[in-house]
């Protein structure tokens, strides 16, 4: 299952629509990069609201991906992580450290908006 | 009565449908949508874990109904090589894969009841049970 990823503006938005196996999580980290890159982009949504388990290797990932586009000055924002799944994740004992995560796709763009205006 | 689902585990596609069918039968024995994806993400740790360590295995997932408590069964087994210090593998942060580690002690918090039998180059049988509150 394929994630698709939108470019508005300065942004691109990745959204999950459904549960990925590991290797769609690796080729989304890829993916999100080359676009990055491609279009110059200063920020960065995963929207996960679709997602019903983030497990250790998911949650590792979108840290990497986060990790990697900040490294091309760009800032990434999870969003819509689902209550039941923040609830797992941190019994699991998962962090996002360093990775700004919003209630959805709203919030998110607020939150690059603001990143962005205060940057330039 | 009980009756068990069986689930082939040889790629990373087989740890999601695992992990779907288990928040399922969740569903099905009455857990709270809560419950069911603690269930859930804890049958796709241990089913990574096959394919990681092992590359094939299976996971076994039963509902009990019994007079006293109800819950389900999570089995993960494989015949692959094997956990050589089980108390260091359930330590928050060990991992011989590069991994974040927190793979098992993880799981065990995620549910009521957990278990690990493993045998040098025979296999790794992880049982554990989740009761319904």
């Amino acid at each position: 299952m394929e994630v698709p990823i939108l470019k508005q503006g300065d942004f691109l938005i990745a959204t999950i629509q459904a549960a990925l196996t590991d290797a769609d999580l690796l080729h989304l980290r890829t993916a999100l990069l080359q676009q990055v890159v491609r279009c110059r982009s200063r920020g960065v949504i995963v929207d996960v609201t679709s997602l019903d388990v983030m497990d250790s290797f998911a949650s590792r990932t979108l840290r990497e991906i986060a990790q990697m586009i900040h490294l091309r000055g760009a800032e990434t924002v999870i969003v819509g992580i689902q209550p039941e799944v923040a609830f797992a994740m941190v019994q699991l004992g998962l962090k996002l450290e360093d990775v700004a995560t919003a209630l959805d796709l709203e919030e998110g763009l607020a939150h690059l908006q603001q990143k962005s205006e205060s940057t330039t | 009565m009980e009756n068990e689902i069986q689930v082939p585990i040889n790629s990373d596609q087989d740890v999601v449908t695992a992990r779907q069918k288990g928040r399922l039968l969740a569903a099905a024995v009455g857990f709270s949508s809560v419950d069911a994806t603690l269930i859930a993400t804890a049958i796709s740790e241990l089913a990574r874990n096959i394919v990681t360590y092992a590359k094939s295995g299976e996971i076994r997932l039963t509902a009990i109904n019994g007079s006293a408590r109800q819950g389900i069964r999570l089995v993960a087994h494989d015949r692959g090589p094997g956990i050589s210090d089980i108390q260091q593998a359930l330590r928050d942060g060990f991992s011989t894969s590069g991994s974040l580690g927190l793979g098992l002690p993880g799981v065990k918090r995620l549910v009521d009841e957990f278990e690990i039998v493993s045998e040098q180059n025979r296999g790794t049988t992880v049982t554990a049970h989740k009761w319904k509150p």
